[in-house]
């Protein structure tokens, strides 16, 4: 293994980590849609609250798979025809769920606007799901011939570990959404968002401990890298915990900061954990190594350099637009758009 | 039915059918960034309320476009994992560098802009403004040049040695310098000016008929009409570019856009053109054809002599060079029917787009007053049918660069058999292909019933002056 692969390994982590940081937000605001609001004013409000934004913070997936492709293409490969209907279930959750936006705000009735809310409402809901369940699937190791192809059958991808890792990651966005209405809004909608992450904060808990123990069950992490397993558990722990109390003393800024490390957190377990395999096979000789997967050190260097020069200047403009809209929504405003 | 043989062609069918509905709004979403662009700019340089009002009204159709392009792009970056793995694979030292940088460089810059742009109205100058409408379009046109970078790569590989059965990266520059990728990128962004172009103008065309905002849509449809000519001849000299190199680069393809089973023409031969025809795909063989003479030698050497090899010459010379890579059973014939009717279509849509936009400037000068002109209904009507010509043509352009390059993924080196991804079950790509199928048509249908309820609406509610009258005796107060 080079240090240009191990680089790489890292950097689609980060990207994944962003992706989770910030579509984590829009997708809990996405479900809050549904289930946090009263009127059309409000849900008015969590719309515009992530319209400048969602598009952009769905970008880190695109690029996050951009980058697999390019800097470990056997990865990707194994990864995304392995894992062929999940992925197909998210995007369909981020086709219906991305024009909803849009085609909500040109609907003329609150009848066929309640359709598209329901597409945001839903995707936002599946898409995390099933990645969630992408991932814990990925790391609990899977059946791969020789060739690194994955075939699994239903109960590979669908068990307890995967259906508890799909919830946690929506919870975590939920949570992490709700903190950032916390941010956007004032009035009624603020406090119930308030009211609900911190009921949500104690399922939170309990789930963490779950999450553990299926960790120490299903993979390796535990007799392979126990010091940082356990560090990185203890880590996703006190974000949680600090976020909790953050929430409890109105700190919305602390609470979402750290209900984003939460969702960080998680990724850095996995790709510790996982590290130096990319992907798990039953058959320890079939998992596909990093420096099987990766590309060519030509390629690697190169995308290298391209990322030096350009994700500093991705990272101002985006910082920068978050600063343009920095403002609260008010309820029943009409904004922008 | 063989069980890979079906994972092969739903693969197949969903490549096409996602790249195809995906390039029904890309086109429409970069040629509208650009008119909005024109739009805002002239409001920008003029100080002219209508053509903010202008930048705004067609800023909504380009939205719509823009939404829709962007989800069904997603889809383009994960099937090639999904259905193409071995392809992936193989290339994905070379391939996957310029989608990776298409999305670092330009698909962020296009979707932040964009919400500064859509949600900035209020909040910037307009001179900073109309900043975001033109990097929004930057963005867009680099993601352009990226996924084109990528395609023409499988067209006519360059830059890359083969090395323990994978294709890997040597010479980056060479990726950028493929002359295939300089005769798609312009000859995709003429084309996506002209649908926008042909768009704006047809659309006008529909609301002029009746007759409300007249001022509005007839300056729209003279920006859209004047685009689109621009783009009209551009789109013919970066298609006349695009044959000449594909007569040596890929010869079946161009064999079978002419129709040509046989040799055709000589030293000092003429070589007459297959205005229409219908082959035997089977004994390849032409049924029947409408022969036009000396036009296939002025289009293809733009002289009144040339020669071009038919399919069957072709086929084994490609027999001869590739039998010991691929077999003696590799079939090396493309779809010629499909193939000739879309060189066709799209050859003659060019011709329509050309004179329409004559034709409709000609009748929007100064000269003729706003009543005469809505008056015209023919000339609307004809404005009307032709905003769905971009599409068809579009279509057309890209069936024939993709089955074009038929049995090659990677011309020469990597067939879509061996690039299918060998673990996925036909049924998971029919239920894909099924529910993919029916999202496109519910988010096409969609986007027709909403661009024409904004079209129907008009720019009326844009036009509301918001500053409030305060004299109730004041002249304004009595227009209102």
């Amino acid at each position: 293994m080079t240090t240009l692969q191990i680089l790489w390994f890292v950097l689609i982590g980060v990207l994944f980590a962003g992706f989770f940081f910030l579509e984590g937000f829009d997708f809990g605001v996405g479900m809050a849609l549904k289930t946090l609001t009263k009127n059309k004013a409000e849900r008015d409000a969590l719309v515009a609250s992530i319209g400048p934004h969602w598009d952009g913070n769905e970008v880190w997936l695109i690029t996050a798979g951009g980058a697999l492709f390019a800097s470990m293409p056997n990865w990707y490969a194994s990864l995304f025809s392995g894992f062929y209907i999940p992925l197909f279930l998210v995007l369909l959750a981020l086709i219906f769920r991305g024009v909803s936006f849009e085609f909500r705000a040109m609907m003329k009735f609150e009848k066929n606007q309640g359709i598209w809310e329901w597409a945001t409402a839903i995707g936002s809901f599946v898409a995390p799901f099933m990645l969630g369940m992408i991932f814990t699937a990925m790391v609990k190791g899977m059946p791969m011939d020789a060739q690194y192809n994955v075939r699994g059958h239903f109960f590979d991808f669908v068990n307890i570990f995967t259906l508890v890792g799909g919830v946690a990651v929506v919870l975590m966005s939920y949570i992490h959404g709700l903190n950032f209405i916390r941010i956007k809004t004032i009035g009624d909608i603020r406090q119930r968002a308030a009211d609900w992450a911190q009921k949500l904060y104690l399922v939170l808990f309990a789930g963490e401990v779950v999450f553990a123990v299926l960790v120490y069950i299903y993979t390796d992490f535990f007799t392979k890298k126990p010091i940082l397993t356990m560090l990185i558990l203890a880590l996703i722990v006190l974000s949680s915990v600090v976020s909790y109390l953050a929430t409890l003393k109105d700190k919305e800024v602390v609470s979402f900061v750290t209900s984003g490390l939460n969702l960080v957190g998680v990724v850095a377990l996995l790709f510790v954990g996982v590290f130096p395999r990319t992907m798990v096979a039953n058959d320890a000789a079939h998992s596909l190594l990093i420096q099987n997967a990766s590309s060519s050190p030509y390629t690697l260097n190169l995308m290298t350099w391209i990322t030096v020069f350009a994700l500093p200047v991705v990272l101002a403009y985006q910082i920068w637009s978050f600063y343009v809209f920095r403002e609260r929504l008010t309820v029943g405003k009409k904004s922008g758009h | 039915m063989d069980v890979a043989l079906s994972v092969i062609s739903l693969a197949r069918f969903q490549f096409g059918m996602t790249t195809v509905f995906h390039f029904l709004f890309i086109p429409l979403s970069i040629g509208l960034g650009l008119i909005v662009g024109v739009m805002e700019t002239m409001y920008v340089v003029k100080k002219n309320e209508l053509y903010k009002h202008m930048a705004q009204f067609w800023g909504k159709i380009f939205l719509l476009s823009f939404a829709v392009g962007v989800v069904t792009g997603i889809i383009q970056e994960f099937q090639f994992g999904m259905n193409w793995s071995e392809y992936s694979r193989f290339v994905g030292d070379i391939f996957g560098a310029p989608l990776a940088i298409e999305a670092l460089v330009a698909f962020f810059l296009e979707s932040t802009f964009i919400g500064l742009w859509m949600f900035g109205w209020d909040r910037f100058k307009p001179g900073l403004h109309v900043a975001f409408i033109w990097i929004t379009t930057l963005g867009s046109s680099l993601s352009a040049l990226w996924i084109l970078a990528a395609n023409s790569f499988m067209q006519n590989p360059v830059g890359f040695l083969l090395k323990n059965g994978r294709a890997q990266l040597v010479d980056f520059p060479a990726l950028l310098k493929n002359h295939q990728l300089w005769l798609e990128f312009p000859h995709v962004m003429f084309g996506s000016f002209l649908t926008a172009g042909f768009v704006v103008a047809g659309m006008s065309g529909f609301a002029l008929m009746k007759k409300k905002n007249v001022k509005f849509f007839r300056k729209s449809m003279q920006i859209g009409l004047i685009i689109g000519l621009v783009a009209t001849f551009g789109m013919l000299a970066t298609g006349d570019r695009h044959s000449l190199a594909l007569e040596t680069d890929q010869p079946m393809k161009f064999a079978a856009t002419e129709g040509l089973m046989e040799d055709s023409g000589g030293k000092n031969k003429s070589q007459a053109w297959a205005l229409a025809g219908q082959y035997d795909e089977k004994n390849h063989t032409s049924v029947w054809e409408v022969d036009v003479p000396y036009v296939l030698s002025l289009l293809a050497h733009h002289k009144l002599t040339g020669f071009n090899k038919g399919e069957n010459t072709v086929n084994k010379e490609l027999h001869a060079k590739y039998d010991k890579k691929f077999g003696k059973d590799m079939n090396y014939y493309v779809p010629t029917n499909a193939l000739f009717l879309s060189f066709h279509v799209m050859a003659m849509a060019a011709g329509v787009f050309g004179m329409v936009a004559v034709v409709g400037l000609w009748f929007s000068r100064k000269k003729y007053t706003d009543e005469w002109l809505v008056k015209q209904k023919w000339l609307l009507w004809v404005l009307g049918v032709v905003t769905f010509l971009p599409f068809i043509a579009n279509t057309a352009g890209w069936l024939i660069t993709e089955l074009g390059r038929y049995p090659w993924v990677v011309y020469g080196y990597l067939t879509i058999a061996d690039a299918v991804s060998p673990n996925v079950s036909a049924g998971s790509m029919l239920f894909s292909n099924i529910l993919f199928f029916v999202s496109f048509a519910t988010l096409g249908a969609v986007m027709v019933y909403l661009s024409a309820r904004v079209l129907r609406e008009g720019p009326d509610d844009l036009m509301i002056d918001e500053t409030p009258v305060t004299d109730p005796f004041a002249e304004e107060a009595f227009k209102k």
